[in-house]
C-alpha cells in the first residue's frame, strides 16, 4: 500500500487528496486505524487541536508505530500541530509528542487568524524544499509551534518569525498548506512523494 | 512578505447549463461570462489568490449544481476556494466543504439568524466562515434622521450604511458596520464587503465604507464591489486596511489579466504572490 491520507473527521480531505492525485499518486484516504498500513502517511487537518487529537486517538499508536520504523509522515497545519505535546488552544489535550515544545497562539499586532499568502524562509535543507527558494505559501491559522528542539524547516514572518515547517528525521510538517499553495504547494507534495 | 490578495469572484447562474457566471450591473442585468470550472481554472493559472463562486440562483433545487461545480474545480484548481449563495444550515456548508471548498460565505442567512455564524465557526472553524456584507449608502441631511447609525462622511454627503439581502433586493434597516463589528464578536473568520453602490458601475471601490469597516474590525476585510481599473486595485490597498481585493468583470471581460494587475501592483510596492 502507498500513500495513506488520515481522515479523522476534521477539515478539507479531498484538496489533500485531489493535489496528489493531481502528481500522479493514488493516494488512498483511510477512515478506520485497522486499515492503516502505507509506506507513506499524510494527516491533513483544519480546525481545533482538542478535537484533533480526540478524533485522531484511535490512529495513534499505528502512526507512531509507523514513525519508528521510518515511515515518511507529513502533518499540514492542525496535523503538525499535533506532533507536539499540547496547545493553548485546547489546555488538557495531549499531542502525539513525537517533537518536543509546544503550539501557542500567534503573538502578533497584526490580524488574526493569518490568512493569506506568505513568503517561506527556509532554514534547512529539508528534502521538501528541494527546487524551491522562498515562495509564497498559503497559511490560515491563529496557533502555532514553539519548539524546544532545533528541527525548524521553515519560518515565515507575520509581524514576528513564525514557525512554517518542521523537519525531524522521517516527520515533515508545514504550518501552510501545500494543497491550497498552488504550484508551489504541489512541488512541496511531490518532493514528498519522491522521499 | 505577507501578500495583498487578489480575488476573481464567479457569479454562477446554476439555473443554466454547466453553472454559467454571469455578471450583473448593480445587482440586476445580467450578462453571461463562460463555464464555471474553466474560468477558475484559468484564473488559477494566471495567479489568483483564490476563488469565490457566489451562486445567484440559490434556489433550492440548484444546490446539487454547486456541488459539482466545486468538485469539478477542486481537481486541478489547488487555491482556496470560497463558495456563497443559498447557505443557510450546517448541513448546506458541509455539503459544499465535502465537495472541496474552504471557506463558505454567509449573508442573507446570518443576518436572518447570527446564531449561524457562531455555529459555522464552531463547527469548521472561524477561518471556514465568512459573513459577506452588502451595503448600500443612505444619504442623511441631518444626524437625526440617523439615531443609533454610524455616520460616515463621504466625498458625495454624509451616509450611514444598511444592509442587504437576497442578493440586494430587500434591505434590513441594520447598520452595516456594526454588523461587521458583531459578526467579529461571534466569531467570523473574514468580512466580504461589498458597495452595493458601486457594484458593477466600473467607478471603483467604495473607499469611506471599506477604510470605517477594515479600521473597525480586526478581521481581514475583502474589498469588493465597483472595481473597473488598475488604479482601484491599488486605491484600496493603499488608503484602506483590506488585505484583499476581490472583482468580476475586469477580469471576465479579459480587460485586465490577473497577472497583469498583480505587475502593476508589484510595481506600485504593493507586496502581491507573482
Amino acid at each position: 500500500m502507498g500513500l495513506a491520507i488520515i481522515d479523522y473527521g476534521m477539515g478539507n480531505i479531498k484538496s489533500v487528496y485531489n493535489a496528489f492525485r493531481y502528481l500522479g499518486a493514488e493516494p488512498t484516504v483511510v477512515k478506520k486505524p485497522s486499515d492503516l498500513r502505507a509506506d507513506k502517511i499524510v494527516i491533513p487537518g483544519v480546525g481545533a487541536f482538542g478535537d484533533g487529537v480526540k478524533n485522531l486517538t484511535p490512529f495513534i499508536p499505528k502512526i507512531k508505530k509507523a514513525i519508528n520504523s521510518e515511515v515518511p509522515v507529513l502533518g499540514i497545519c492542525l496535523g503538525l500541530h499535533m506532533f507536539f505535546e499540547g496547545s493553548e488552544e485546547s489546555p488538557g489535550a495531549r499531542g502525539m509528542k513525537v517533537i518536543q515544545g509546544r503550539v501557542v497562539k500567534i503573538r502578533t499586532r497584526l490580524r488574526l487568524p493569518h490568512i493569506g499568502w506568505n513568503s517561506i524562509k527556509i532554514k534547512k535543507r529539508c528534502p521538501l524544499f528541494r527546487g524551491l527558494n522562498g515562495e509564497n505559501m498559503y497559511f490560515v491559522h491563529s496557533y502555532h509551534a514553539l519548539l524546544k528542539e532545533d528541527v525548524i524547516a521553515a519560518t515565515t514572518s507575520y509581524g514576528r518569525e513564525i514557525t512554517a515547517a518542521v523537519w525531524k528525521d522521517n516527520v515533515y510538517g508545514t504550518q501552510f498548506h501545500p494543497e491550497k499553495s498552488g504550484g508551489a504547494g504541489l512541488k512541496v507534495l511531490d518532493n514528498f512523494l519522491e522521499l | 512578505m505577507f501578500c495583498k490578495r487578489i480575488i476573481p469572484c464567479l457569479d454562477c447562474d446554476l439555473a443554466v447549463p454547466r453553472g454559467r457566471v454571469v455578471k450583473g450591473i448593480e445587482f440586476k442585468q445580467i450578462k453571461y461570462a463562460g463555464v464555471s470550472w474553466k474560468l477558475a481554472k484559468k484564473y488559477y493559472e494566471d495567479g489568483a489568490d483564490e476563488i469565490v463562486f457566489l451562486d445567484i440562483t440559490a434556489s433550492h433545487e440548484r444546490r446539487g449544481t454547486m456541488v459539482e461545480v466545486i468538485e469539478r474545480t477542486s481537481e486541478d484548481v489547488f487555491v482556496p476556494l470560497t463558495v456563497g449563495g443559498g447557505i443557510s444550515t450546517i448541513e448546506d456548508a458541509r455539503r459544499v466543504f465535502n465537495a472541496g471548498a474552504d471557506k463558505v460565505t454567509i449573508n442573507t442567512a446570518a443576518i436572518k439568524n447570527p446564531q449561524l455564524v457562531n455555529k459555522l465557526a464552531k463547527y469548521f472553524g472561524s477561518q471556514a466562515c465568512v459573513v459577506a456584507i452588502d451595503a448600500k449608502r443612505r444619504y442623511i441631511t441631518s444626524l437625526n434622521e440617523a439615531k443609533g447609525k454610524t455616520v460616515v462622511r463621504t466625498p458625495e454627503g454624509s451616509c450611514w450604511y444598511e444592509c442587504s439581502i437576497y442578493g440586494g433586493r430587500r434591505f434590513t434597516g441594520l447598520d452595516a458596520i456594526k454588523w461587521a463589528e458583531e459578526v467579529e464578536r461571534r466569531g467570523a473568520g473574514e468580512i466580504l464587503l461589498t458597495s452595493m453602490d458601486r457594484d458593477g458601475t466600473t467607478d471603483g471601490y467604495d473607499i469611506q465604507l471599506t477604510k470605517v469597516v477594515s479600521e473597525k474590525v480586526k478581521l481581514p476585510v475583502i474589498a469588493s464591489g465597483g472595481c473597473g481599473e488598475l488604479e482601484h486595485i491599488y486605491e484600496v490597498f493603499k488608503k484602506t486596511k483590506v488585505t484583499a481585493a476581490l472583482a468580476a468583470s475586469i477580469f471576465h471581460y479579459k480587460i485586465f489579466r490577473i497577472g497583469d494587475v498583480k505587475k502593476y501592483l508589484a510595481g506600485k510596492g504593493i507586496t502581491v504572490r507573482i
